[in-house]
């Protein structure tokens, strides 16, 4: 690990200031579940490491009116067993049960979870200077391609490894966000850039700004929630693809649905047409069929992960079923 | 600006001060700094919790921690669970189950035990299995393993 100088930042005005213009530089450490292998294995090399932990009041969970406000530094265990948390929101509370292992759970954050880092085999070695680490290249096109992308993808083929930012999503979530002028808010919808937009970062904060809240609106009456993910190893693993699904249901029918996809593409994917397409339908083993088959239309596998195809279309039906 | 950091923190109810650099893990710290080698590094990248101890009541991976953040806190490691003469009650089931083989990932296996069975006294076999995800046995499979750790619940539910 390249040395640096650790800094206790005390204010969340100050940060931005710490943190300086110039990405690479410094790094922010919350959890620091990702950003220490990353140190570890010289992707990240900053001068300065910027602690949040040292900011009072950043670690909290408050169920208000207009909805749910979760502090950035709130881990995922106390996300997954806060009773704060209402069942209307319970497709997070299945995501984040999903993440990693205890021991990083308890130390890993929401906002860490969000942001962190892809968890691509060529980007998180040193020995590939692939597109993301300023090469030229992306390995994973001529390479073992078998978790990379097939929606959304290009030049550079990662999948985004959240799973809460998935079911953030499927809750319409903001974040808001600290930069140098000031807060502002920006849904998680318009947060994540696409490799085509922005090859060397996932989402759109500056380099001097961090996510300082989690904001999930409230949901109509009736919705109910789910995440379905598969893992190659069971224990412990990222996505191979995963879904997260809301569903406000009046009877049988649906009156509106949300519906993420996660391990698939370089940013959590919505898909509006299915959303679109599930509103005022009965739900039934066709419409859940067709759904499926829907949100996977525009997938464009690469020579080693076309079975992650049918592998999301069938939990996409399976969730728009169990919901039903 | 590599200075070293001076920590103060309690380890196993005895109060600890080293000088570390920034960039030291806990686990290297603990290890290379203060000489608690009972906590063994496996894959130093938090898949294996062969590292794992109790930083303020919750489970870490030392590995992925850094050892200026114990500043102040307090720390449970291997060392302060049991002794030759007395075993802690885990520690004898692993024992009485033959729940161990090499033994490089047993340290980190009875400390999350002794975290679940702190919050939870009496687990399922599923509560079990689902909290010792994060630690990997590559000898002897698991089974034996969770039947030790149902085993250790019973006996202190007993004592």
């Amino acid at each position: 690990m390249k040395k640096f100088a650790y800094i206790d930042a005390t204010s969340v005005d100050t940060v931005p200031s710490l943190l300086g213009r110039r990405f690479g530089q410094a790094q922010v450490l919350a959890g620091g579940t990702d950003l220490v292998g990353e140190l570890k294995e010289y992707i990240a090399t900053p001068d300065r490491v910027v602690n949040l932990k040292s900011i009072p009041g950043l670690d909290y969970i408050r169920q208000e009116d207009d909805g749910l406000k979760i502090g950035p530094l709130t881990t995922l265990a106390d996300i997954e067993t806060s009773t704060l948390i209402n069942d209307q929101y319970s497709v997070l509370q299945q995501a984040v049960s999903a993440i990693a292992s205890p021991q990083i759970r308890n130390v890993g954050t929401i906002a860490g979870n969000i942001c962190q880092r892809p968890r691509c085999w060529y980007y998180r070695s040193e020995d590939f200077d692939c597109l993301k680490n300023g090469g030229d290249t992306c390995y994973s096109v001529r390479g073992v391609n078998r978790y990379h992308a097939i929606i959304g993808g290009g030049p550079c083929y990662i999948v985004h490894p959240s799973d809460s930012a998935v079911a953030l999503m499927s809750l319409n979530a903001s974040v808001k966000i600290q930069g140098p002028r000031g807060p502002r808010e920006e849904m998680l919808d318009d947060f994540f850039v696409l490799p085509e937009l922005n090859i060397m970062r996932e989402n759109g904060l500056r380099a001097n700004e961090f996510v300082t809240e989690i904001i999930v609106p409230a949901s109509k009456p009736n919705t109910k929630g789910i995440y379905v993910k598969v893992r190659e190893r069971d224990a412990i693993d990222f996505a191979m693809a995963s879904v997260a699904v809301t569903m406000t249901m009046s009877g049988n029918t649906c009156s509106e649905a949300t519906v993420v996809l996660g391990g698939v593409a370089p940013v959590p994917w919505r898909v509006p047409d299915v959303e679109q397409f599930l509103q005022g339908k009965q739900i039934t083993e066709d419409v859940a069929s067709a759904a499926a088959e829907m949100a996977l239309r525009e997938a464009d596998p690469m020579s080693d992960n076309s079975y992650k195809i049918e592998m999301t279309q069938n939990i996409v039906s399976q969730a728009i079923l169990d919901l039903a | 600006m590599s200075s070293k950091v001076h920590v103060q923190a309690r380890i196993n109810g005895d109060d600890v001060e080293f000088l570390c650099e920034p960039r030291q893990s806990l686990l290297e710290v603990l290890r290379d700094v203060l000489g608690y080698t009972g906590t063994k590094e496996g894959c130093n990248n938090g898949n294996c919790g062969a590292c794992s101890v109790i930083l303020e009541g919750r489970l870490v991976n030392s590995c992925l921690v850094f050892g200026f953040e114990i500043q102040g806190k307090e720390l449970q490691t291997i060392e302060g669970m049991g002794s030759p003469e007395e075993l802690h009650p885990v520690q004898q089931q692993f024992l009485e189950n033959a729940a161990l083989q090499c033994g490089i990932c047993t340290p980190g296996f009875i400390v999350s035990t002794k975290a679940l069975l702190d919050k939870n006294p009496d687990p399922t076999e599923a509560e079990v299995r689902y909290w010792l995800a994060g630690n990997l046995c590559r000898c002897t499979g698991y089974d034996k393993i969770v039947r030790a750790v149902l085993d250790a619940a019973k006996a202190i539910k007993n004592s």
